[in-house]
C-alpha cells in the first residue's frame, strides 16, 4: 500500500511539470505585451520599457521559466501586474468564496444524482429511467449562464425568494452565506447531476444483473437492502471515479457561475485577470485549478480501496 | 454458375449487405433523425439569413433603443433610408434588431462548431497515428497530452483567446487545443488495436509501407468512432464560444454571436430579460440537437463505446 502510495505520488509529478511549463509558455510565446498594459494608453516607449525591466521581461524566455519556477517551487507565485499584490495572497482571499461554492454544489450533485441514477436502474425502462436520461442530455446542453439567468429571474426576480447576486461570508453568519450560495449552486449541478445519475445508472444496472443480487432476492433480503447493500455499494467505483472527472467540469463552471451571480471567487478573478492580461495571476489561478483537479483524481484512486476491498495496492 | 462466380457474387453481395446495414441503421435511429433534422434546419437558418425579414445586424437607430420584442420601430439603412421594421425580439441598448443579431448568429456558432471539430479531430489524427506508430514519440507526446488534460479545457480556451485576441481563428483554435488529447488517445488507442489484426499483418509482410497502411488500412477503420467524437466537439464548441463572447473575452462584441448579444443583454436583465432568453434559447436548442444526434451516432455506428456510457 505504502509502495503504491509513493508511486502513484510520484505519478502526478510529471504531469504537474508538464502543466507548468505549458502555462508558462502559454502566456508567454503569445503576442500581447502586459507592459504596455499596465503603462496604459499615455505612456511613451521608454516608460513601458522601463517597466518591461522591472517585470523581468527583458530576459530570454527559458531564463524567465527558471526564475518563475524556482519561485513556484517555494510557493510564491510572483506579484500580480494588476492587483500589485502577491499572487498568493489574492487567491487566498478568493478562495472562501469558490470553496464554499464547490462544495455545496458536490452535496447537491451527489445527494440528488446517485438516488436518482439507482431508482432509474432499479426501475430499468420505466418513466423514471426514461426522463433522466432526458435530463441528462438536457441538462449538457443548457449553457450554465443561460440556467443562471432564467434561476435568477425566476426564483430571485419573479418569486423573491432568494437574493439576485452576490456574495456573504461565511463569517457574518451561516444563514446569509447559504441563501447567497444556494442559486449559484443548484445552477452548477445541473450539469454534475446529469453526468453522475448517468454514470450511477449505468454502473447500477450492470452489477443489478449479477448473481449475487438474485442470491439477495431469493434469501428474502428487503429491496432496500439489495439496492444498497448490494447493487449501489459495488457499483461505487465508477460513480466514486466520475465525481473526480467531474471536477473539471465544476472548475469551468465556476467561472461563468461566478461571474454571473456576482461572485468575488477565483472564477471571478480569472476572468478579470485575462482581462487585465495580469500574467502572474492567470498562471496562478490556472495552476492552482490544475494542482487541485489532479489531486483530487489522486484522491479518488486511494478511495477505491475504501470503497472496493477487492482492490489492494 | 460455376464455383468462381458463385464465389465472387456472395463476396460482392457480403459487401453490400454489411455497407447498407450500417447506413441505414444510422439513418433509422430516431435521436439521428431527430437531431439532423433540427440541424438541418439551423443550417438552412443560417444560409438564408438575410431573407428572414432581417436587417443588417449592425445597423443601430439611437431612436429605437430597448424595445420591448414585436413592437415596431424605425431603422436607418447604412444608405441613410428610413425603414419600418417589426423587431420581432426586441432591440439592444444601441437599438439593434435582436431578432436579426440571433439570427446571423446562427452562422457564426454552426461555424465555430464545425470548424472546432476539423481543427481539433485533424490534429488528434495526426498525433494519435504518430504516437501508435512511432514508438519512441509515444511516451513523451502522450506524457505532453496528460498535462494538458490536467488542466480544465476553459481555463486553456479562456487563457488563449485573450492572449491572442479574439478573432474567428484564433477563437476556433483556442477551443479545439483543449480537445486535441482527447482526440489523439482515442486514435492512439484505436490504432494500436488496429495493428494488431490479421490484415494488416498481411499488409505489413506484403511490404506495404507505413504511410499507405495508415491510409489504406488504419484510418478507414478509426472514422466510426471520430465522426462520433467529432459531433461531440462540435457541440462543445459551440457552447465554448457563447461562453467566451458572454465574457467578454471572445469575439468582437460587434459580431453578431448568441453570446455577445447575451453578454450585451446583462446590464438590463432587470428590466429586458428576453435579450438574454431568446438567443439562450437558440443555443440550447443547438447544442442539445449536435447532441442528439452525436448519441444517435454513437449508439448505431460504435456501439462499443455506447456501452462504456
Amino acid at each position: 500500500m505504502l509502495n503504491f502510495l509513493v508511486r502513484r505520488l510520484l505519478s502526478t509529478v510529471p504531469v504537474l511539470l508538464i502543466v507548468a511549463v505549458i502555462v508558462f509558455l502559454m502566456l508567454r510565446l503569445t503576442p500581447g505585451d502586459p507592459a504596455a498594459v499596465l503603462a496604459g494608453d499615455a505612456a511613451n516607449t521608454e516608460q513601458i520599457a522601463e517597466i518591461r525591466r522591472g517585470l523581468g521581461l527583458d530576459k530570454s524566455v527559458p531564463e524567465q521559466f527558471i526564475i518563475w519556477f524556482g519561485k513556484l517551487i517555494t510557493g510564491d507565485l510572483g506579484q500580480s501586474y494588476y492587483y500589485k499584490t502577491e499572487v498568493t495572497t489574492l487567491i487566498g482571499q478568493r478562495l472562501e468564496p469558490t470553496v464554499s461554492l464547490a462544495l455545496i454544489t458536490i452535496t447537491i450533485a451527489v445527494l440528488v444524482a446517485v438516488p436518482l441514477g439507482v431508482l432509474a436502474a432499479w426501475r430499468f425502462g420505466g418513466w423514471l429511467d426514461k426522463s433522466l436520461i432526458g435530463f441528462s442530455v438536457l441538462g449538457f446542453s443548457v449553457p450554465v449562464f443561460v440556467l443562471a439567468y432564467l434561476l435568477i429571474w425566476l426564483v430571485s426576480l419573479k418569486l423573491g425568494w432568494l437574493p439576485v447576486q452576490g456574495y456573504r461570508r461565511l463569517g457574518n453568519g451561516f444563514g446569509p452565506w447559504l441563501t447567497h450560495l444556494l442559486l449559484p449552486a443548484i445552477t452548477l449541478s445541473v450539469i454534475y447531476i446529469a453526468l453522475i445519475a448517468r454514470v450511477t445508472r449505468a454502473s447500477v444496472l450492470d452489477t443489478l444483473g449479477e448473481d449475487y443480487i438474485r442470491t439477495a432476492r431469493a434469501k428474502g433480503l428487503p429491496e432496500r437492502k439489495v439496492l444498497l447493500r448490494h447493487a449501489l455499494a459495488n457499483a461505487a467505483v465508477p460513480i466514486i471515479t466520475v465525481i473526480g472527472i467531474g471536477i473539471a467540469l465544476l472548475i469551468g463552471g465556476v467561472v461563468v457561475t461566478e461571474s454571473v451571480y456576482a461572485i468575488p471567487g477565483l472564477g471571478r478573478l480569472t476572468v478579470d485577470a485575462v482581462l487585465a492580461r495580469d500574467f502572474p495571476t492567470i498562471q496562478g489561478v490556472i495552476l492552482l485549478f490544475s494542482v487541485v483537479y489532479v489531486g483530487i483524481n489522486l484522491l479518488v484512486d486511494l478511495s477505491y480501496v475504501f470503497f472496493d476491498p477487492r482492490i489492494r495496492y | 454458375m460455376d464455383a468462381k462466380e458463385l464465389e465472387a457474387l456472395s463476396v460482392e453481395s457480403a459487401t453490400i449487405v454489411t455497407q447498407q446495414s450500417a447506413w441505414t441503421r444510422v439513418r433509422r435511429n430516431t435521436s439521428v433523425r431527430l437531431g439532423g433534422v433540427v440541424m438541418l434546419v439551423l443550417v438552412l437558418v443560417a444560409l438564408a439569413a438575410p431573407w428572414l425579414g432581417t436587417v443588417d445586424p449592425s445597423l443601430f437607430d439611437p431612436v429605437s433603443r430597448d424595445l420591448l420584442p414585436g413592437k415596431t420601430g424605425e431603422i436607418t439603412t447604412l444608405d441613410g433610408e428610413l425603414l419600418q421594421h417589426r423587431f420581432i425580439m426586441g432591440s439592444d441598448s444601441f437599438g439593434r434588431d435582436i431578432y436579426s443579431r440571433v439570427i446571423f448568429g446562427t452562422r457564426v456558432s454552426l461555424i465555430v462548431g464545425v470548424a472546432t471539430a476539423l481543427v481539433a479531430l485533424a490534429f488528434g489524427i495526426a498525433l494519435g497515428l504518430m504516437s501508435g506508430f512511432l514508438r519512441w514519440l509515444d511516451g513523451p507526446l502522450m506524457r505532453v497530452m496528460d498535462g494538458l488534460m490536467a488542466i480544465p479545457a476553459i481555463l486553456i480556451a479562456i487563457a488563449l483567446v485573450a492572449m491572442w485576441r479574439g478573432s474567428l481563428l484564433t477563437v476556433v483554435v483556442a477551443i479545439a487545443i483543449p480537445e486535441i488529447p482527447r482526440v489523439t488517445r482515442l486514435v492512439r488507442s484505436l490504432v494500436l488495436t488496429i495493428r494488431e489484426e490479421p490484415y494488416v499483418e498481411a499488409a505489413i509482410s506484403l511490404g506495404t509501407s507505413t504511410p499507405m497502411i495508415m491510409w489504406r488500412h488504419i484510418l478507414p477503420n478509426t472514422l466510426a468512432p471520430l465522426i462520433v467524437q467529432g459531433t461531440f466537439i462540435c457541440a462543445s464548441g459551440i457552447l465554448v464560444e457563447a461562453i467566451l463572447s458572454f465574457l467578454g473575452v471572445g469575439l468582437p462584441p460587434d459580431i453578431p454571436t448568441w453570446g455577445n448579444v447575451m453578454a450585451e443583454g446583462r446590464a438590463q436583465f432587470n428590466e429586458y430579460p428576453h435579450n438574454i432568453f431568446f438567443p439562450g434559447i437558440f443555443l440550447a436548442v443547438t447544442v442539445l440537437a449536435v447532441n442528439i444526434l452525436g448519441d444517435g451516432l454513437r449508439d448505431t455506428l460504435d456501439p462499443k463505446m455506447a456501452k462504456r456510457v
